[in-house]
């Protein structure tokens, strides 16, 4: 009839931001409620919607079957949302979408494993879950097993398995759906690099047997491998759709701030990432100013503001240096320093800016993401954003800059060479 | 070209995501679409239940006949309540039968929507599933209970009345009202974290207005109609009726059991599918 799989119309999502910090009415509010309850009635239009915040707003763009569309934008920008409305986890509060087939989501590997049962149990638990039928699953049982490379533990409560085993499994299952449209966030997020070609290859193929995908990642490289065209969502609106090329550019372009600073505003920190309250990160140049391009000749700072509403023990603020395209250079944290690490054990409730200096002649030009991670060990992730902020580097004055070629690579050392003439 | 045909010839379902307003229709046959998972959730329910205890499925066995124990003593032996003539143990079994069934599917029914909300949170299904689930998850203890109940029938030497046969329907009963009540703490755990408070005072509670520890005769006539509006003496009593032959054969107490019965599993279906909309951004 027609060759639509999705066609979303001003579709928008509502949140109570009330709702996301005081997860919980209780019953004495409740009942304070309804005694107000006919005067509330009668005000409810001009008042209600005073806490509330658009997750997403006025979105519509169609995807044709076969298509594998790529959503970008930063954390807050309305991806998830958008993924949970089109998975049917949630209703939107405005407008509509239609969706032609069955849908098969994969918003998290692994819901409802159950660390108790054994992997085999696992399968069949979670096979349900997503929608398979029994049938369906005794078929794939095996390619499954083979696929998630966990054979020899098959029969071994999962609580018992690592956690790379417990990922592969679960993203085994999933992977093995054979939904119309299938649903993707984040899944490649996790896991070794192993791992992550594995499913960017499962990608790939369920891409080009040409089932519809929607594919949403910070993973710049796989969202221009995988998709050919791309949303860029920014604080719940949709910015722009173009080929995905376009759309990573403009993405990394503009679609980050331009001016050297990060700053967060409370509506896009998770609630769960309390006691950890990031604030802002900064690039600053060798004079001390925030800056959005720095020297390549010069050393410069990445700097990083956030606040502890309590004591935290163990924890490590850590960066990520990446290529604009997503490819990653280097993880760095605070406390690699065993001496910081000794004096910071715990550290006490209050407002902190941990400082980490570049050295010069150390990257090459071009773009580079800066990703923030703060964490206590084995612990606990408090909050991690994989593109908090983007910078520029300037290449004058580095070595080799008599020639007006581009050097590939993301660093550009000043290497000690010499020459020599040897006798022969 | 050819995978575009292909995908045209498969039914083309058509899902419409909207903003829904006001009551939602029940849509069970959404339900019998996900029939299995309903099956794999109770099977999990049970499976996990008793991994890692020592006794493990030995807890189904000991937790009633505990009961039994103490219920005994104290009632028998201290208050001294009459048991129209039946050994006291057996007495007390017969209800602490239907009772534990009912007791165990209303507090993890109550508690199941919350506790499953990290599926709730990720992935869609019928969320009418996960109270059905933990409800009838409860239906192997009992038919583990029920072989004891058998073996102390025959220690006992009790034959079991010719009305027997109606035993599926106080089971039955049973279920639907612990579901119907079960639906709606379910929902209301949601908005109100206090439910999780209030389930063990209401069983506790619900034990003592229910004729499980003594005989519903106790009860004054003028306060029988009341005493009724539990749907639970209506199964209790029922139990007692066909399984040792008690006076009490069902009546307008019995009608009146059902009808509640049914009236808080019909609303608590609908005010669930109600409030069902705002699970995912609620738990």
């Amino acid at each position: 009839m027609n060759d639509i799989a999705i066609r979303v119309d001003h579709l928008g999502k509502q949140y109570r931001i009330g709702a996301q910090i005081d997860r919980y009415r209780t019953l004495r509010d409740s009942l304070v409620e309804w005694i107000k309850l006919p005067s509330r009635l009668l005000r409810e239009g001009l008042t209600y919607n005073k806490e509330t915040i658009w997750a997403l707003r006025n979105v519509s763009f169609e995807v044709r079957k076969g298509e594998v569309l790529g959503v970008i934008g930063r954390n807050g920008a309305g991806k998830s949302t958008l993924l949970k409305i089109l998975s049917r986890v949630t209703e939107p509060t405005e407008g509509y979408a239609e969706i032609h087939g069955r849908v098969g989501s994969l918003l998290e590997v692994g819901t409802g494993f159950h660390p108790e049962l054994t992997g085999r149990e696992n399968i069949y638990l979670n096979g349900a879950i997503l929608g398979m039928k029994r049938n369906e699953i005794n078929q794939k049982f095996d390619e499954i097993v083979d696929f998630s490379g966990v054979e020899k533990f098959i029969d071994t409560p999962v609580k018992r398995y690592s956690s790379g085993m417990y990922l592969r499994l679960a993203f085994a299952v999933a992977a093995h759906m054979e939904p119309e449209i299938l649903v993707v966030d984040e899944v490649l997020a996790v896991g070794d690099a192993e791992f992550q070609r594995k499913c960017l290859g499962k990608m790939s193929a369920v891409a080009s047997e040409g089932r519809t995908v929607l594919f949403v990642s910070h993973n710049m490289s796989a969202i221009l491998r995988l998709t050919e065209e791309t949303l860029v969502l920014e604080q719940g609106q949709l910015l722009i759709r173009a080929p995905s090329m376009e759309a990573v550019d403009f993405y990394l372009n503009s679609g980050l701030s331009q001016s050297g600073q990060r700053q967060w505003r409370t509506e896009e920190i998770p609630a769960d990432s309390a006691p950890f309250v990031p604030i802002a990160i900064r690039i600053r140049n060798q004079q001390g100013e925030v800056v959005e391009t720095v020297r390549s000749v010069e050393p410069f700072t990445i700097e990083v503001e956030y606040g502890l509403t309590a004591p935290v023990t163990g924890l490590r603020l850590g960066i990520y240096l990446l290529t604009a395209h997503g490819e990653p250079i280097f993880t760095s944290f605070d406390t690699d320093n065993p001496q910081i690490y000794e004096d910071y054990t715990i550290r006490s409730a209050g407002r902190y800016l941990s400082r980490c200096r570049m050295p010069a002649d150390f990257l090459n030009e071009g773009r580079y993401l800066i990703g923030l991670n703060a964490s206590s060990y084995r612990v606990r992730r408090y909050f991690q954003e994989n593109h908090a902020m983007s910078f520029t580097v300037d290449g004058t004055g580095a070595p080799g800059k008599q020639w007006q070629e581009t050097r590939l690579g993301p660093v550009r050392p000043r290497l000690a060479w010499e020459i020599k003439e040897t006798l022969q | 070209m050819s995978q575009t045909a292909l995908s045209l010839k498969q039914k083309d379902e058509l899902t419409l995501l909207r903003p829904s307003r006001g009551w939602s229709t029940l849509n069970l046959g959404d339900l019998w679409v996900y029939r299995e998972l309903i099956y794999f959730l109770t099977w999990r329910d049970i499976k996990v239940r008793y991994k890692q205890t020592i006794l493990g499925a030995a807890w189904a066995i000991i937790q009633p006949l505990v009961n039994m124990v103490v219920l005994t003593i104290i009632f028998g032996n201290l208050a001294k309540m009459s048991t129209e003539g039946i050994p006291r143990p057996i007495f007390t079994f017969t209800a602490l039968l239907p009772w534990g069934l009912f007791s165990k599917a209303l507090s993890d029914a109550g508690r199941s929507v919350l506790s499953s909300r990290s599926m709730i949170t990720k992935i869609y299904f019928p969320r009418l599933i996960i109270p059905l689930s933990s409800v009838l998850g409860g239906v192997v203890d009992f038919v583990i209970q029920f072989f004891i109940m058998i073996a102390m029938m025959l220690y006992y030497q009790i034959m079991p009345t010719s009305a027997i046969w109606t035993l599926p329907f106080f089971i039955l009963l049973a279920l639907f009202t612990a579901l119907g009540f079960g639906l709606w703490l379910s929902a209301l755990n949601v908005l109100y974290r206090d439910v999780g408070y209030i389930l063990p005072f209401l069983t506790q509670i619900w034990l003592l207005v229910t004729p499980v520890a003594y005989s519903a005769k106790e009860v004054p006539i003028k306060w029988q109609l009341i005493y009724a509006l539990n749907p639970m003496v209506g199964v209790v009593e029922g139990f007692r009726w066909a399984l040792l032959g008690t006076q009490n054969a069902p009546g307008p107490v019995l009608g009146i059991s059902a009808l509640i019965s049914v009236v808080i599993l019909v609303t608590g279906m609908y005010y669930f599918r109600r409030m069902e909309r705002t699970f995912a951004d609620m738990v």
